[in-house]
């Protein structure tokens, strides 16, 4: 079954059409990421998808229930986590819960259940009578993010969920994505960080000015779109880019303190590198190869589009 | 047909949160309970006039500006906060977050202005004469009051400042010409007809009827325009909050 069906979205805001015939479909239990460059259309997408816009054509469906004609049902079976951590600033982290746990209808004991795990869960229960105003982003991020999850929903969307977070609160809205889906939510994801989409989501769609231009596993899409691997080298003192004119280095490229090498023949590479090396007695201090980015094939994506 | 009781607690809901995160705020207090007061003590008191007369008019002001004060300041606080997207992707619709408005702002004029109308009691000799109509005037007025204060958020902005101001704008013209201070028995011409077009005439005209038994006007017509009035509000505000909604709020 699918959880979220997107047919044929249009939104214009004047003259400008900022999605054009974007049809996508997510299903049950999956993660979904969403990447598009700055003004893709990705935060219109997910405002359209959880009816905070209406379109001017198309239909969404949520757990195949219409949001434009049956919004209050179909709300409830979603979660939703904005761009900006949103929530009341004047009230603390378990008001804003609580507040939540009213909004989908929980009676005051499951709330109050469901609080005390969150705010555990999510490393704010010392603070949980303390006004949110005062937290850290990404304390306000912990909080928005137990508001959306506050009902268990059964799809859950998250608009740039790690934007901006330290290291710790960011592995945490990653630790709950995960948890979340393994209770068998779907997740929709938009993210600018292609490392994210790649090592979190079974598909991965791409926008760009305002059309979906690509949609597959990520996998699929990075071999796709390039064949190109690269390898990483770096060496006990400064070389110059002449040492890397070699037959199957396609281009070479300084990243920080090592030398990034791009290649379709890994293996010729890395024997070249070692054979040259102790010919002019550099000593290799790191050595790896990797496989063709998701970004490299974000990017191709939305040059071509 | 879930969507009923849902709508339903949308509101209830949306009123609870309204009550406790905007009647303390600074631009509700003042706009709300001072200005009124300021008010009074700048037209009423040591110019000899009879307040006995004069109250029920005072009455209406004071739950005109305290039911309208709140309405105008939650949809542009929410906008600014960014706390209105995450309303919006609740199991709530736009009608459930105004009605929660203008039952938040109408609960705020019944609540002060029936906590002035008992401390008055003390002070000024005032009569009833038809509790029936009073309470109708008092349920009619906040409501038409709070539906105002509603309207007045309804452009889009994410200005608290702005809004007030606007707000202020459109409701201080409105006492002068409301048949407060000056009653409408003793207007003429112009004065009159812009008197007949302020949903606030009627209302004094209520409140007079209420408690003096004396009215311009049928109360049946006071009632029927408050509604009227109040439904007139409601409808021009979900128009523009859904002309918002599709232009990206």
């Amino acid at each position: 079954m699918n959880a979220i069906e997107a047919g044929h979205l249009v939104k214009r805001f004047g003259a400008v059409t900022a999605l054009n015939d974007v049809s996508l479909t997510v299903t049950e239990g999956k993660i979904f990421g969403f990447l598009g460059p700055n003004g893709a259309g990705k935060t219109t997408t997910i405002r359209l998808l959880t009816g905070v816009l209406t379109p001017d054509a198309g239909t969404v469906h949520i757990n195949g229930i219409d949001i434009h004609r049956h919004p209050l049902d179909a709300k409830m079976q979603m979660g939703v986590i904005p761009e900006s951590s949103t929530v009341y600033g004047d009230l603390s982290a378990e008001q804003n819960l609580q507040l939540s746990g009213k909004m989908y209808g929980m009676p005051r004991a499951l709330r109050d259940e469901r609080i005390d795990e969150l705010l555990s869960r999510l490393g704010l229960s010392e603070k949980r009578r303390n006004p949110v105003q005062t937290f850290s982003k990404g304390m306000k991020q912990r909080v928005s993010i137990a508001c959306a999850i506050i009902h268990r929903p059964r799809v859950l969307f998250l608009d740039e969920p790690t934007s901006g977070l330290d290291v710790q609160s960011r592995r945490l809205v990653i630790e709950t994505i995960h948890h979340m889906n393994e209770q068998g939510s779907t997740i929709f994801l938009t993210t600018h960080n292609i490392e994210e989409a790649n090592t979190l989501c079974q598909t991965v769609c791409i926008i760009n000015k305002g059309k979906i231009v690509a949609q597959d596993s990520p996998e699929r899409l990075k071999k796709m779109f390039d064949t190109t691997q690269s390898v990483e080298v770096s060496f006990d003192r400064t070389v110059t880019q002449d040492l890397f004119v070699a037959e199957g280095i396609l281009r070479a490229e300084p990243c920080g303190d090592k030398w990034r090498l791009y290649t379709d023949n890994p293996d010729r590479v890395l024997k070249y590198i070692v054979r040259r090396a102790e010919r002019e007695s550099i000593g290799i201090t790191s050595l790896t190869t990797s496989g063709p980015s998701l970004e490299e094939a974000f990017v191709q994506i939305t040059e071509c589009a | 047909m879930m969507e009923v009781p849902l709508f339903l607690r949308g509101i209830l809901v949306i009123t609870g949160k309204n009550m406790r995160l905007y009647y303390t705020k600074p631009p509700v207090l003042m706009f709300g309970l001072l200005f009124p007061l300021f008010m009074f003590f700048a037209f009423f008191v040591g110019r000899h006039l009879d307040l006995t007369t004069f109250f029920p008019a005072f009455l209406a002001m004071m739950l005109f500006f305290t039911a309208s004060s709140v309405g105008p300041l939650i949809t542009p606080w929410e906008k600014r906060e960014k706390t209105y997207e995450r309303l919006l992707s609740y199991p709530v619709t736009q009608d459930s977050i105004i009605l929660g408005d203008v039952a938040a702002g109408a609960i705020f004029g019944i609540g002060i202005s029936l906590l002035v109308w008992i401390a008055s009691v003390f002070f000024v000799s005032v009569t009833v004469m038809n509790i029936g109509l009073f309470i109708l005037a008092f349920i009619l007025g906040t409501l038409s009051c709070a539906t105002l204060g509603v309207l007045l958020a309804a452009p889009a902005s994410n200005s608290p400042p702005n809004v007030m101001i606007f707000s202020n704008l459109i409701r201080f013209p409105l006492i002068f010409i409301s048949g407060i201070f000056v009653p409408l028995e003793q207007m003429q011409g112009w004065a009159l007809a812009l008197a007949y077009c302020s949903p606030l005439t009627y209302l004094v005209d209520l409140f007079n009827a209420a408690m003096s038994g004396t009215s311009v006007f049928s109360p049946l017509a006071d009632c029927g325009i408050l509604i009227g009035v109040s439904a007139g509000f409601i409808l021009a505000a979900r128009v523009i909050q859904k002309r918002n909604m599709m232009k990206g709020m």
